[in-house]
């Protein structure tokens, strides 16, 4: 791996974002609506005063312009404002990482926890019993969208048992244990609807990318040697067979910072996602701006790392 | 009973010889209701009885703190908290946590002071004669949250910063007009450039709030995003700023130094937000897990499932908006120097007298009641539903096809081979468009149905409403630009006095394309005779004939079918089993934050 390939990619990354941002830009200027919608049923505030709010926060300018102006800002490092609460954007995500790192973090890890174990026992014995309920769990677990399965955890845990609050809160008053005990209890249903929901899919990308390695001139030979089942499993063929793998899961980082909108709003937690949509139902754009250039920034990124590990984990892929 | 008979008995009441209970009384035989009857009396000058909402709490509470902490659930949460800048209700009410108005006002719309020592009225000699001024005593002692005391100057200084034109601020329409002077620490006077009957609108309820001169007077104008104190208010009111989400959370500390003896009740305050409105009704009727959800726009039929399980009950709060369908003047299906539903063409068949009668004649809004709305949408025949003072007794609805086909037939309107009636070459097929919203469109198919039986062949057309209710000038399908025949839609005056809202029907306020579509009369309706009383009310400061000026105006609407009145719709909150509170359908959610209590 060379620095003149790394130096190549980085320059490409550049006109892809700046595309990116035209397009956003673009479509979000086409968008009908402003932030001031809610002005205009209210008869108390004359039109005047709802187009002078629009001229100050620069909306009267043709689009190029605007982008011009958003363009150069964010080069210095000036994000701009949220329309709608007037607060600096980068301020305003930054607000909102923790809680999002917190929950869609952990069920990333949930994900993988589950996933992994799971889908290798389940191509080490391929259509045994385990692998037919791994098979069928993972299949109803991927089917089912967030929003069902969010509502109906809902509904049994907080509705039925009372045991968990169906209500996520950033702001616990609880401090040491107590806050422990709240905030897990808390982040039980969000992190289980999601980890378990990108868990399902992982398990069947894990099963047959174990299946395919296990299959192997290699692996017969280690095993004719004598190594037994369990060190042939995990040296030598999920050590192969998690290569993609970990190019799967990198490619899927930038969902922790883009948030899970649904889950988010269902639990009503306060993370990326749930600033992105009611950003975007506000018509607030330099906050929708501002989420989804930090999104497009992060899959560019991880794609970029993604191929290094690729390289790192298999050294017969070159760079050129 | 007439406007003089009216005015004997409140004279003989002021005089002293009836007493107030015999006034209301006599009232009640005519069909005027004990509110109303009040109403006429305070308006007419005659001291009020203390405003009932204030008396249940007051009754309860005994000292200050000690009731733990309060959860609101907003499912829009407030987004920022300064009260000149806030777009909707779910900003002025977190604002409404820490800062507070003069003057609040209750359920039946009449005016509670707040920071004010009293209620300006023409006795006390705050309201000036001519209608020109109003002077304001302040409570003395009042201290913001740093310490710093209250007064005078920081009620001009709201004045001269949402005035400001640079500041750009929501609140600006209140205060734009106006001129306010200090008189000396405690009192403020507030004159208008002409006579002005509805003077409480500077300083009073939801956008009347009262942010510190000491923090906002170096962030005057273009500055003003810039102020601290924006995002951490320091208000008078009953909790103290701790900490701010936007989009999520406001926290709020008792205020251990409020201006009222023995409030607020609770230790803190907790406003959540965000989610849905459905789930914000599920955590506080089903599971408890919250006290008081804001603004749950949920089928009645939902409510009800969700009220069964016990921790809370919703309760319906009074308001003015009104679901209404709105009939073209015009025609939309002409284009007209660039522009559809141009005033110099006049809509072919809508313009017939018999036609709108006919409509009038086949919504049916007991059905729509019943079977959409339930406790949250209740028919009407009036555009002007509350405060009840302003609700004329001299209309009335019905839903009668046959008496529609009659109507139609005898006007000449002959169904032709398809069933849909047509005359001249003009044909009774009507674009009739809404917002997407569900119960719109079910209320559609109900106005449909009961048309077709009329031969009257209406075809449905829902907007997303985003862009209905948009300003776009570029975009085709909004409600001011109504290119369409006819057009359904909610909106009501946002305060107790419907003067400056009648104003959708005055013909210097038609929505055109000179006007990029900002005029409010988007039904393109020209009376003479209607600009005439809307004029006379808007200068007239006698209340009664003010009051008798508007519903004039209302019945004039209603008898040359501008519109359809449907349901008025008042706003629905849920409140667990053990909060005590009073909501206001005039001010913001928690105009009364101080007297919460739990039972």
């Amino acid at each position: 791996m060379s620095s003149a390939y790394l130096l190549r990619r980085f320059l490409l990354a550049i006109p892809s974002l700046l595309g990116i941002s035209v397009v956003l830009f673009c479509v979000l200027a086409m968008a009908p609506g402003d932030p001031f919608e809610e002005l205009t049923l209210n008869p108390n505030i004359p039109p005047e005063v709802r187009l002078a709010l629009r001229a100050s926060l620069g909306l009267d300018d043709p689009v190029y312009l605007r982008y011009f102006h958003w363009l150069f800002a964010m080069l210095k490092g000036d994000w701009g404002f949220s329309f709608v609460s007037r607060i600096d954007v980068d301020r305003l995500i930054l607000q909102r990482v923790p809680t999002t790192v917190a929950v869609i973090g952990t069920s990333q890890v949930l994900a993988i926890l589950v996933a992994v174990p799971i889908g290798v026992l389940a191509a080490a014995r391929p259509y045994s019993l385990f692998d037919q309920i791994a098979n069928t769990m993972a299949f109803i677990g991927f089917s089912l969208p967030t929003f069902f399965t969010g509502l109906l955890l809902i509904l049994f845990f907080s509705i039925q048992l009372d045991w968990l609050p169906m209500v996520y809160q950033s702001t616990l008053r609880e401090t040491g244990w107590a806050w422990w005990w709240v905030q897990i209890k808390q982040s039980i249903m969000p992190v289980m609807v999601l980890g378990l929901f990108q868990g399902a899919s992982l398990v069947r990308y894990v099963r047959s990318s174990v299946l395919d390695v296990i299959k192997l001139d290699y692996v017969v030979t280690a095993r004719s040697k004598g190594i037994g089942q369990r060190k042939v499993l995990i040296r030598h063929v999920v050590r192969n067979a998690l290569i993609p793998v970990v190019t799967l899961v990198a490619l899927q980082m930038p969902i922790v910072f883009g948030g899970a909108i649904v889950t988010e709003q269902i639990f009503r937690v306060p993370g990326i996602g749930s600033l992105l949509i009611t950003s975007i139902l506000a018509n607030d754009t330099p906050v929708v701006m501002g989420v989804t250039f930090v999104f497009a920034c992060l899959v560019v990124l991880f794609n970029l790392i993604a191929d290094i590990l690729y390289g790192w984990l298999d050294p017969r892929i070159s760079f050129r | 009973m007439n406007e003089q008979d009216l005015r004997t008995m409140i004279e003989e009441v002021r005089a002293g010889r009836m007493a107030r209970r015999a006034f209301v009384k006599r009232l009640a035989v005519v069909g005027i209701t004990a509110p109303m009857a009040t109403q006429l009396l305070m308006h007419s000058g005659v001291a009020m009885a203390q405003s009932a909402s204030t008396v249940p709490s007051t009754s309860k509470a005994t000292k200050r703190g000690g009731g733990g902490v309060l959860k609101v659930l907003w499912w829009q949460a407030p987004t920022l908290l300064n009260p000149h800048f806030a777009t909707g209700t779910k900003d002025q009410d977190g604002s409404r946590v820490f800062y507070e108005p003069l003057a609040a006002w209750d359920a039946d719309g009449n005016l509670k002071p707040v920071l004010a020592a009293e209620i300006p009225t023409r006795e006390n000699g705050g309201v000036a004669a001519d209608g020109m001024s109003v002077t304001w005593k302040l409570k003395p002692g009042v201290k913001w949250h740093d310490g710093k005391p209250f007064s005078a100057d920081d009620v001009v200084f709201n004045w001269q910063y949402a005035a400001d034109p640079a500041t750009a601020a929501v609140t600006s329409g209140s205060y734009k007009d106006i001129k306010c002077e200090k008189v000396n620490d405690l009192t403020v006077k507030v004159m208008f450039d002409k006579p002005n009957p509805f003077w409480a609108d500077a300083f009073v309820g939801a956008t009347g709030q009262i942010i510190p001169k000491h923090l906002f007077q170096d962030f005057m104008g273009a500055k003003s995003r810039e102020a601290p104190a924006n995002l951490k208010p320091v208000g008078t009111g009953p909790y103290k700023f701790k900490d701010f989400r936007p989009g999520d959370t406001v926290l709020g500390d008792i205020n251990m130094d409020y201006h009222v003896a023995n409030r607020p009740y609770f230790d803190s305050i907790e406003m959540k937000g965000g989610g849905d409105a459905v789930s914000a009704a599920r955590a506080v009727l089903q599971t408890g897990e919250y006290d008081f959800a804001w603004n749950l726009q949920v089928e009645d039929e939902v409510l009800q499932r969700l009220e069964r399980g016990g921790k809370g009950a919703v309760e319906i709060t009074e308001g003015a908006g009104c679901e209404h369908l709105q009939l073209n003047n015009t025609d939309p299906w002409t284009e007209v120097d660039g522009e559809r539903s141009s005033l110099k063409k006049a809509h072919p068949s809508l313009t017939d007298p018999a036609v709108r009668q006919a409509l009038a004649l086949l919504i049916d809004r007991k059905s729509v009641q019943d079977h959409i709305y339930g406790r949250t949408g209740i028919a009407t025949a009036n555009w002007v539903n509350n405060p009840p003072r302003f609700r004329s007794p001299n209309t009335s609805y019905e839903f009668n096809v046959d008496k529609a086909n009659a109507l139609l037939d005898s006007a000449g309107w002959v169904r032709g081979s398809d069933g849909f009636r047509a005359k001249g070459g003009a044909k009774l097929k009507y674009v009739y468009q809404t917002s997407i919203n569900q119960p719109r469109q079910k209320t559609q198919a109900i106005v449909k149905q009961a048309c077709a039986r009329a031969g009257i062949d209406i075809e449905i057309k829902s907007v997303v409403a985003s862009v209905f209710f948009s300003s776009d000038v570029a975009n085709p399908d909004t409600y001011p630009k109504f290119y369409t025949d006819l057009q359904m839609y909610n909106t009501g005056p946002g305060r107790p006095d419907p003067g400056v809202w009648l104003q959708m029907f005055l013909s210097t306020e038609i929505s055109s394309k000179e006007n990029k579509w900002q005029g409010r009369n988007t039904t393109r309706w020209i009376s003479k005779e209607y600009d005439v009383l809307h004029t006379a009310a808007e200068a007239e400061l006698d209340p009664v004939k003010r009051v008798a000026l508007l519903i004039q105006c209302n019945d004039l609407v209603i008898k040359n079918v501008v519109l359809i009145p449907i349901v008025y719709r008042p706003t629905v909150s849920g409140v667990s089993k053990r909060l005590k509170i009073n909501l206001s359908g005039w001010d913001s959610n928690l105009y009364d934050l101080a007297d919460w209590y739990t039972a």
